[in-house]
């Protein structure tokens, strides 16, 4: 899928991976995809929780051998 | 002395203090929504709200009067780096007395406190060993230089450092069933101590490795003094359910029979079958037993069950008279209320109980994984 932006928090614990998407999303236009990949399970609810409370949109998330990747559109 | 904005660690044992003394402590839980909702740290005199971390960013400014102006404040995540980051925040604006549970919400599922029971005849001891974020009980019967384990945790360490402490060896670790809410450590520390590990058989009929036949009216002794661990079979949340009665006084009752509450039957998927095995239990072989036995269960499912010092126990004609699961009269009644509505299913309860039959063999990060969250093997768990 398209993106504008890949942000790589891979190896990184919560909560760096929020931190550094939401540092990344502020730098987008409304409506530019970014990708976020992170190794923490634990981000997989938080980002879907994150999103939703920000008003962004999940595109889609997936999982690839221990890595997930997240698509947020900015809203 | 330096008096720079600082924030310090907390230990789950420290925490546990809390809660054991009933002292006052506030806990801002900075997990998402659903993880506080489902689990999280309770006590009588804890108060505590949530407030996930990735809402505070920007900082904790738009929630401060939400946070009692005096007194510690602990902040708390799945793991700690989150709640860290918060801490530090908190700091920043003035705060004293900030604290971060270290290692999180998995340190708070993994520890154990050892609470003494009773001293047994011939200066044996029996221990309670709560597991305080979990819910679950294990026990130890030290006599003479040696000691039995009956439904150990996964934490091993904690074991064996207890009885070393004690001066003991342990020869036996037993399990009252096949555990679905969390990960026996029996098997395991038998291995590591060349102890044997007990196991009842027809809970083990898919086990893939050896163990000892725990069998109606075995008799396991502790210590040259003789110890003696009677076993009552005692189907119903397990076909194999296996309970102790211990130096003729307190009965471990397993997952069958808790303070307030009864075992569910249907984690293993048998629900109906085992109903009837489960009212026999409690309604009849349990009713021929003495009613000055102590109760001592596998569980708690309230923090409210947790008595002096933290020990779960309670006289067995006490239960007769106040446990709602002993006063079922109604068959039927009965049938529905041990099978229709029950609580959630623990996190993970299929893994769990393929791991507990040697099935699959998840690395010590996933076995973490798996037990994050509350027990739920009573009726009444929420």
């Amino acid at each position: 899928m398209n993106k504008d932006l890949v942000v790589d928090t891979k190896g990184l614990a919560c909560p760096m991976p929020i931190v550094k998407a939401k540092k990344a999303l502020d730098g987008l236009q409304s409506g530019q995809v970014m990708e976020v990949l992170s190794t923490d399970k634990g981000s997989v609810n938080d980002f879907q929780a994150w999103v939703k409370q920000t008003n962004h949109e999940l595109v889609k998330h997936e999982e690839e051998q221990g890595v997930y990747k997240f698509y947020v559109r900015k809203a | 002395m330096t008096t720079t904005a600082t924030y310090q660690p907390m230990t789950a044992k420290e925490v546990t203090r809390y809660v054991l003394d009933k002292q006052p402590l506030f806990i801002l839980d900075v997990r998402n929504e659903g993880d506080y909702n489902d689990w999280r740290i309770e006590g009588e005199t804890i108060e505590s709200i949530n407030v996930p971390y990735f809402e505070l960013l920007e900082g904790v400014e738009g929630i401060m009067d939400r946070i009692p102006a005096e007194g510690k404040v602990l902040v708390v995540c799945a793991k700690e780096g989150s709640s860290m980051f918060v801490a530090e925040q908190l700091a920043e604006t003035g705060r004293a007395e900030v604290f971060y549970l270290q290692g999180g919400m998995k340190a708070w599922s993994e520890y154990l406190e050892p609470v003494k029971v009773a001293d047994l005849k011939d200066g044996g001891e029996l221990y309670q060993f709560v597991r305080i974020g979990k819910g679950c009980l294990s026990y130890m019967v030290i006599s003479n230089g040696e000691a039995a384990t009956i439904d150990t945790l996964r934490m091993t360490d904690v074991f064996e450092q207890f009885a070393a402490e004690k001066g003991a060896t342990i020869k036996h670790t037993i399990d009252t069933h096949l555990h679905a809410d969390h990960i026996s450590g029996g098997r395991q520390l038998a291995e590591k101590l060349g102890a044997t590990y007990w196991l009842p058989p027809k809970d083990a009929g898919e086990v893939t490795f050896e163990y000892a036949a725990l069998n109606d009216a075995e008799e396991i002794t502790v210590g040259d003094t003789q110890i003696k661990i009677q076993a009552i079979y005692s189907p119903g949340h397990t076909i194999g359910s296996t309970s102790f009665v211990v130096d003729d006084r307190y009965l471990l009752s397993g997952d069958i029979l808790f303070v307030e509450s009864i075992g569910r039957p249907d984690l293993a998927g048998l629900a109906e079958d085992w109903v009837g095995d489960l009212r026999n239990t409690l309604y009849n072989r349990y009713k021929e037993l003495s009613e000055e036995l102590v109760v001592l269960p596998a569980h708690f499912g309230k923090i409210t069950e947790l008595g002096e010092g933290g020990k779960v126990s309670a006289r067995l004609g006490d239960l007769y008279q106040n446990n709602p699961g002993l006063n079922i009269h109604d068959e039927a009644e009965f049938r529905r209320a041990v099978t229709e509505n029950l609580p959630q299913h623990p996190n993970s309860y299929q893994q769990i109980r393929q791991t507990n039959m040697g099935k699959i063999a998840p690395t010590s990060d996933e076995q973490r994984e798996m037990e994050i969250g509350p027990n739920r093997c009573a009726i009444h768990d929420k």
